[in-house]
């Protein structure tokens, strides 16, 4: 017998024989927060994250380029911003061990914990979001569910080989409880929203 | 009126002492200090102190939790930290909770989605291995510990892989993973700051989600001067994390191979899902091509709109988190990458089949029973000698060995806080309960205890000869307390005065005021 | 009504006058209060450390002590926990499922089956800090625990409410387990009573002159630590100050 035969049979000789139905899951969705955007802010600051809030008029990206400004490598995988190093033309993921800052969009965003969700189709190699020193978010306010129950009715979640919520930069207080952003990730994200351009 | 339960405790701490005047590194975001993640709500600081170790492990021997903890609760500074740290992060639960007015709800639904899925867990697996291999995941299968390790070694010898960086997993701990990896000449770098700590200083976790929670800045700086070179007169948990990431991360780059465990697997999408603050999960998974995730069978769940109600629970209970900075979903390897799944059993299958036991494999793991218990916030978790301490730890060492984790059921005042805080609600102090019963039953408690029971047990129910033995208080001073005291020490004098004896017992008041009544 | 009085055996040979406040503030509602003179215990003791077929014989005898009564009623969480939840050492019959329904602890007699309104005889001008034992808090029901998100109520506090001149404290902790625990209190003495420092030093801190319980077991150690590290607090069972006890 294979382990798998063996493991499936062992599980199968001491499943309880009680009857436990599986529940329905609803929504609660019953008392949205009036503006999802200002909603995924807060909960976005709590955890860590900046806001870039865009300018009334002008240049909505000036958040952003301000940012990089004075960054030497800069991979951007949005049209709206150019960078410095080509995602396309990496080989390697250690190709991209000194990038200063990523600049991604949002599949989506979550207003209840203020996660932003990159997906392998956004980053082209998911571990720029990890390697880079600072991550940028793009996110379109349409694009902003308002709980984790809507999140996973999402078609990513389904489709993507990798999806990952991002709340906030890297983190940790496994000494003593301080809190240090830049743990191993990102030393921080920031989200500018910024509706998508077709 | 207010009560006082109702009123909210504040910044009140036990400890005044341990908080500290100021922060100046403290993180603010729009005027509020932030204390996500495992941050404190208030900054502590500790006085330095020699670190006191875990239980002494003598083979098949039954555990001493009970003199650990007492070396713990002997290194104050220790002490002390340990026990505000946690309460905080206790408290930090309690405030999410309150901003949830469905968390009751979500508690019952996670416990009745687990127990379903436990109920069917054949039928889960199988649809998750199917799902899993169709999105060209390879999947294998471990019967216990040694299978897994063998199994994984395998892995990483077909791809000629001499480093693997992995993430925190309770499971390779229960596996002996590290230990393993050691002897076949496979070089492991932890991750998870906790973990690496853990690993530099070549000792367990001693906290499932927090595992350097039982060391003070002072003994990280020891750690870290001893193995990465860091000054040894700065204890700047800042300038030590830094480093920590510094030499870390060339390790990381460098890597053969990457590790993760996995906190929920969803059968109907055959994804598994890493929770992490530090994001170090998702470079273990996506720097190196090779990717290996080693995962439970009970942590499977039907389908994607249950992962929402695990997901709200998980680091609300843990951390007092909303959520876990990195909540990554692996459905497949990525291009050009190749991934593996090890489902493994290591007795969760034959646990399934114990009656009164079998809901503890609804545990995901949060810790959220280890910060509410007052014995282990006091004992630290490596006086249990187990891969799992606290609460959860004490129903659950005993099913791996029932000898050598014997003491443990009885480490607790059995207060019930634990399953209280449970986000499956499992009943674990009932559990505890029970395998006191189920230790004795199996013979597996000290024969003087059992004598000492026997003689109580049978005096209790023989009415004259009770009186008898009790007849002036202060002879009830000398005879009550041994019920309890079989060891024949004076283990309630020790640290506490003895109850003033009356002039008499009720019953000899009773008898001389109210005798004529019957 | 037809009230049997159950009084623990460490209040017996203890707290003597936690029984008789007993006894008499359940006369004071005009029943008929009988206290069977041949119990002895309920058989915690022993079950509490997991030896429960040595405990039958004890629970035998209190199911014939306390048969008959319309309730039985004691003034201790743990033991009536004891009692009601975990009591089977012997066959369930009848009989001893009846005297298990049937019993119960004193302040939830008093809030819920007497549904008491007034203690017009008592006063207690003190400051105190409530002990709920974790027994009547989360076995009992007692009270809302601290870790559930629930309305909040608390049967003692209700109580202790209508008595006058009382004045609360609120601890840091208010319904964190003082670390008696049965015998968890000799089998890991030093995490017990580091627990109860821990617990007096907390109420003492808040400015409690009495900590006030439903378990004179929890103030049993209690005072024993506060004693033992020099906390100057006194200890009271609730049946004492709502049978009108003055100090």
């Amino acid at each position: 017998m294979t382990s798998r035969d063996d493991i499936l049979a062992s599980i199968r000789a001491n499943l309880p024989r009680v009857d436990r139905p599986l529940p329905h899951v609803p929504l609660f969705d019953e008392s949205p927060p009036p503006s999802l955007l200002s909603a995924f802010k807060k909960s976005l600051e709590r955890m860590g994250g900046i806001f870039l809030d865009p300018p009334d008029t002008g240049d909505v990206l000036a958040p952003v380029r301000a940012k990089i400004a004075s960054a030497k490598v800069v991979c951007s995988t949005v049209p709206e911003i150019a960078g410095n190093r080509d995602i396309a033309r990496v080989d390697a993921t250690q190709d991209l061990a000194d990038v200063d800052f990523a600049i991604v969009r949002a599949t989506f965003a979550v207003a209840e914990t203020g996660s932003v969700l990159l997906s392998d189709t956004d980053l082209h190699v998911n571990a720029v979001a990890y390697l880079a020193q600072h991550l940028i978010v793009l996110l379109d306010p349409a694009d902003i569910v308002v709980n984790l129950h809507h999140a996973y009715r999402r078609p990513e979640f389904r489709d993507r080989h990798y999806a990952s919520f991002h709340t906030g930069p890297s983190a940790t207080a496994d000494i003593e409880g301080v809190l240090i952003h830049g743990a191993q990730g990102v030393r921080s994200l920031s989200v500018l929203p910024s509706p998508r351009t077709l | 009126m207010t009560s006082p339960a109702e009123q909210s405790s504040g910044s009140a701490v036990l400890h005044p002492e341990m908080v500290a005047a100021e922060d100046t590194h403290a993180i603010y975001r729009d005027g509020h200090r932030l204390d996500h993640a495992e941050g404190a709500s208030k900054p502590f600081r500790s006085q330095p102190e020699p670190q006191p170790r875990g239980a002494k492990v003598h083979g098949n021997r039954p555990i001493n939790q009970a003199e650990a903890a007492a070396r713990f609760i002997a290194a104050p500074e220790h002490e002390k930290m340990h026990d505000e740290r946690l309460w905080d992060l206790r408290q930090k639960r309690d405030r999410e909770m309150h901003h949830i007015p469905e968390w009751e709800q979500l508690r019952s639904l996670a416990s009745a989605i687990k127990e379903h899925t436990l109920t069917h867990l054949d039928e889960y697996l199988d649809q998750f291995e199917a799902n899993a291999r169709a999105n060209g995941i390879h999947v294998h299968w471990a019967r216990d510990a040694a299978e897994h390790n063998r199994i994984v070694h395998g892995i990483l010898s077909d791809h000629g892989a001499k480093s693997l960086i992995k993430s925190k997993s309770m499971l390779t701990e229960e596996c002996g993973f590290r230990h393993y990896m050691a002897s076949v000449g496979i070089e492991v770098t932890e991750t998870d700051l906790g973990e690496r700590i853990q690993q530099l200083d070549k000792e367990d976790p001693s906290h499932i989600v927090v595992p350097a929670v039982h060391k003070l800045r002072t003994d990280v700086a020891k750690v870290f001067a001893d193995t990465i070179g860091t000054d040894p007169d700065n204890n700047d948990v800042h300038y030590l994390a830094e480093a920590q990431r510094e030499a870390t991360r060339p390790l990381i780059l460098a890597a053969d191979a990457g590790m993760t465990g996995g906190n929920f697997v969803v059968a109907e999408t055959g994804t598994f899902v890493v929770c992490t603050n530090e994001g170090n999960a998702d470079l273990s998974a996506n720097v190196p091509k090779l990717h290996i995730a080693s995962i439970g069978i009970e942590k499977i769940i039907p389908r994607l709109e249950h992962l929402a109600v695990f997901v709200r629970l998980l680091s609300r209970s843990a951390l007092g988190s909303p959520m876990t900075q990195y909540t990554s979903h692996f459905r497949g390897p990525r291009a050009g990458g190749e991934m593996h799944v090890v489902l493994v059993d290591n007795g969760r299958s034959e646990r399934l089949g114990l009656e009164e036991f079998w809901t503890s494999l609804k545990c995901i793991r949060c810790g959220a029973c280890m910060n509410t218990c007052p014995a282990y916030r006091r004992s630290g978790g490596l006086s249990y000698g187990a891969t799992y301490s606290g609460p959860i730890g004490l129903i659950i060492d005993p099913t791996f060995n029932a000898r050598k984790y014997s003491n443990l059921p009885f480490a607790s005042s059995l207060n019930g806080s634990c399953s209280n805080v449970c986000p499956v609600r499992i009943n674990i102090h009932e559990q505890i309960y029970a395998w006191r019963r189920e230790l004795v039953k199996r013979h597996d408690v000290p024969l003087v205890k059992k004598a000492a029971m026997k003689a109580a047990g049978e005096l209790l129910s023989r009415p004259v000869a009770y009186r008898a033995a009790i007849a002036a208080a202060d002879v009830a001073l000398a005879h009550l307390p041994r019920f309890v005291i079989y060891n024949g020490l004076n283990a309630w004098g020790k640290h506490r005065e003895v109850p003033h004896p009356p002039k008499h017992t009720f019953h000899s008041w009773y008898q001389a005021n109210r005798g004529g009544k019957q | 009504m037809r009230i049997g009085l159950f009084v623990p055996c460490y209040i017996d040979a203890f707290f003597p006058q936690v029984g008789i406040a007993t006894l008499e503030l359940l006369e004071r509602f005009g029943h008929e209060v009988v206290y069977p003179r041949d119990q002895t215990c309920c058989g915690q003791p022993m079950a509490n450390s997991g030896f429960n077929a040595e405990c039958a014989a004890t629970e035998a005898l209190f199911v014939r002590n306390f048969s008959g009564f319309d309730y039985v009623v004691g003034p201790s969480g743990s033991c009536v926990h004891h009692v009601r939840d975990n009591f089977d050492a012997i066959e369930q019959s009848d009989e001893v499922k009846q005297v298990r329904a049937r019993t119960y602890e004193l302040v939830e007699f008093l809030h819920d089956i007497l549904k008491v309104d007034a203690f017009p005889w008592a006063r207690f001008p003190h400051r105190v800090g409530l002990h709920n034992s974790c027994g009547t808090l989360r076995r009992l029901k007692h009270a809302k625990p601290s870790e559930l998100n629930e309305p909040f109520f608390s049967k003692p506090m209700d109580l202790l409410s209508k008595v006058d001149g009382i004045e609360f404290v609120m601890p840091a902790r208010p319904d964190e387990c003082c670390g008696f625990g049965g015998t968890f209190s000799v089998f890991e003495e030093v995490v017990s009573t580091k627990m109860g420092y821990d617990k007096v030093s907390d109420h003492a801190r808040a400015g409690a002159e009495y900590i006030v319980s439903a378990d004179s077991s929890c103030l049993m150690h209690q005072q024993g630590c506060a004693e033992r590290i020099g906390v100057p607090l006194k200890f009271i069972h609730i049946a004492e100050i709502l049978n009108g006890a003055s100090a």
